[in-house]
């Protein structure tokens, strides 16, 4: 099997399911480490792919003050620098998480120390939003799950209640 | 050398056999606040944060009795083998700087510094076990995060180097050993409907390592938009599901055609009790097939935990650690197959009665 950018043997054989659609991707060695995706937790399809959305002049010149990343860096190795790319990066970012993951929003484990310095009020109507949606999705499953986090969370920000 | 100090600690520890999944394993990646990610941090900064990481990571209750290193220390043997070990990724062992690496004595704990992130917190144990794997995992990352602050978004949870790591930062696994699917060609379906699930499977040693001894690891792919339980449960749901599967794909190889399987289990032990000569790979796939036998109670229980283990020192660099020194492949294939040898020398006639007609 030949690779998909250039005429060696493909090694790196890559599989991945965006927006339900599967994208399949076979690369020789040197190539998928061009690419970024020699480690498996990193697969980045969606920067290989071709017919991504061309991005436009506004994006292409993003660029993360805080570590020095560039739009380009990301859509070459599909790694952010640090935490405030995620704040400069954030209007390409969603679209592609959209396609990644189950969902936008985090449902998982919140880190004591950092849960002190958030604003309730964000994390609350998050979950709010989160919780309306698996309504209407008939996820009863998850809908259960987000009002136990939210009662959870108006026990903490009120403990004399 | 921290091989020998590692390696006198694993002898006697033979791994608990068990049918199809071998081990499982959470990873979780976590940053350090108002520190770039590895990839874009400066030399004094990865220095930072590791002396930083190693100094939190003294205090945790679970690594009480511990190894720590910084990589620079290890020789590439050392890091091969840990990375044959599934104890350290290949990214970690080929870092240039400020790597570093805290284990639990007992191995079931390991902390890796400035791997893509900050810190990859892994917890191994055997079998198929994830809620005992999960609780100790998110323990040991509590514990961590009492004395750091981790760089975290309430949208988005645990801010990670590569998005597809977002959220959770969890990638839950479990190896698996799946002769029956392969052997009646259905690994490409069992492939192609867990993929649609959200579920990834690769070779024993990640993506691009082929499936030697048809061993595959199975992985969540989404870390964000559900917790941690609910990916593990949708997990644990689909792995049970391969679980029947192969354990019909077997029934049918045994009913279809037999001797053919009796066959290939016969000259795999040929091969094993007999060769001087062989690679990992070729080794790896005789080995399925051992563990195979013990499955349907061909060969005595003890074997599948023989399997079990040689899987692992049949690897290049396990094959060095027991030579002593670092040796070409050629040589390599020698002393592989020496072990071999000797391990199965004493392999008895197969006991066919209850299966095979």
């Amino acid at each position: 099997m030949k690779c998909h950018h250039c005429d060696s043997q493909a090694t790196v054989h890559l599989t991945q399911i965006i927006n339900g659609q599967m994208h399949k991707m076979d690369l020789c060695e040197s190539c998928a480490q061009e690419k970024g995706v020699t480690s498996p937790d990193n697969l980045s399809i969606g920067s290989l792919l071709d017919d991504q959305p061309k991005m436009d002049a506004s994006t292409a010149s993003m660029t993360c003050e805080s570590c020095g990343t560039t739009h380009q860096d990301f859509k070459k190795g599909g790694r952010l620098g640090c935490e405030a790319c995620y704040h400069v990066f954030r209007p390409v970012l969603e679209p592609l998480l959209d396609g990644m993951h189950a969902g936008i929003n985090h449902l998982g484990k919140v880190p004591t120390r950092s849960a002190g310095k958030k604003t309730v009020q964000d994390d609350e109507d998050a979950l709010r939003k989160a919780l309306q949606k698996a309504v209407e999705e008939e996820n009863y499953e998850k809908a259960a799950e987000l009002r136990d986090r939210l009662k959870k969370l108006h026990t903490q920000s009120s403990p004399t209640a | 050398m921290f091989h020998d100090l590692f390696f006198s600690k694993a002898k006697g520890r033979a791994p608990k056999p068990c049918p199809i999944a071998l081990s499982t394993r959470v990873r979780l990646a976590r940053n350090l606040r108002e520190f770039p990610f590895p990839g874009r941090a400066q030399s004094g900064q990865k220095k930072a944060v590791l002396s930083k990481c190693m100094e939190a990571l003294e205090k945790v209750k679970n690594l009480k009795t511990s190894t720590s290193v910084e990589l620079d220390e290890l020789s590439e043997l050392d890091k091969q083998i840990l990375v044959e070990r599934h104890l350290i990724s290949l990214e970690l062992s080929q870092s240039d700087e400020s790597g570093g690496l805290v284990l639990s004595d007992d191995r079931s704990c390991s902390v890796m510094v400035n791997e893509e992130d900050h810190l990859r917190i892994q917890v191994l144990s055997n079998g198929l076990n994830f809620d005992k794997v999960w609780k100790l995992a998110d323990s040991l990352d509590s514990g961590i995060e009492s004395s750091l602050d981790y760089a975290f978004d309430s949208q988005l949870g645990f801010l990670t180097a590569c998005p597809t790591n977002l959220g959770t930062g969890m990638r839950a696994s479990v190896m698996m050993h799946l002769p029956g699917l392969v052997m009646s060609k259905n690994m490409d379906k069992v492939i192609n409907a867990v993929n649609h699930l959200g579920i990834a499977v690769r070779g024993l040693f990640g993506e691009g390592s082929d499936a030697s001894g048809s061993i595959f690891q199975i992985s969540n792919q989404q870390t964000l938009g559900e917790s941690e339980s609910a990916i593990l449960e949708r997990l644990q749901d689909t792995l049970e599901n391969i679980v029947h599967q192969e354990k019909m794909a077997r029934e049918k190889l045994m009913e279809d055609d037999g001797l053919r399987l009796v066959d290939k289990i016969s000259r795999a032990i040929g091969t094993l009790k007999h060769s001087h000569l062989i690679q990992s790979s070729e080794a790896m796939d005789h080995l399925s097939l051992i563990r195979l036998a013990a499955d349907f109670e061909f060969l005595p229980e003890k074997f599948r935990a023989l399997a079990d283990r040689m899987f692992i020192e049949v690897q290049p660099g396990h094959v060095q650690l027991s030579a002593g020194k670092p040796i070409e492949p050629g040589e390599r294939d020698r002393l592989r197959a020496d072990t071999l040898r000797k391990e199965f020398l004493r392999i008895p006639q197969l006991n066919l009665d209850a299966q095979v007609d």
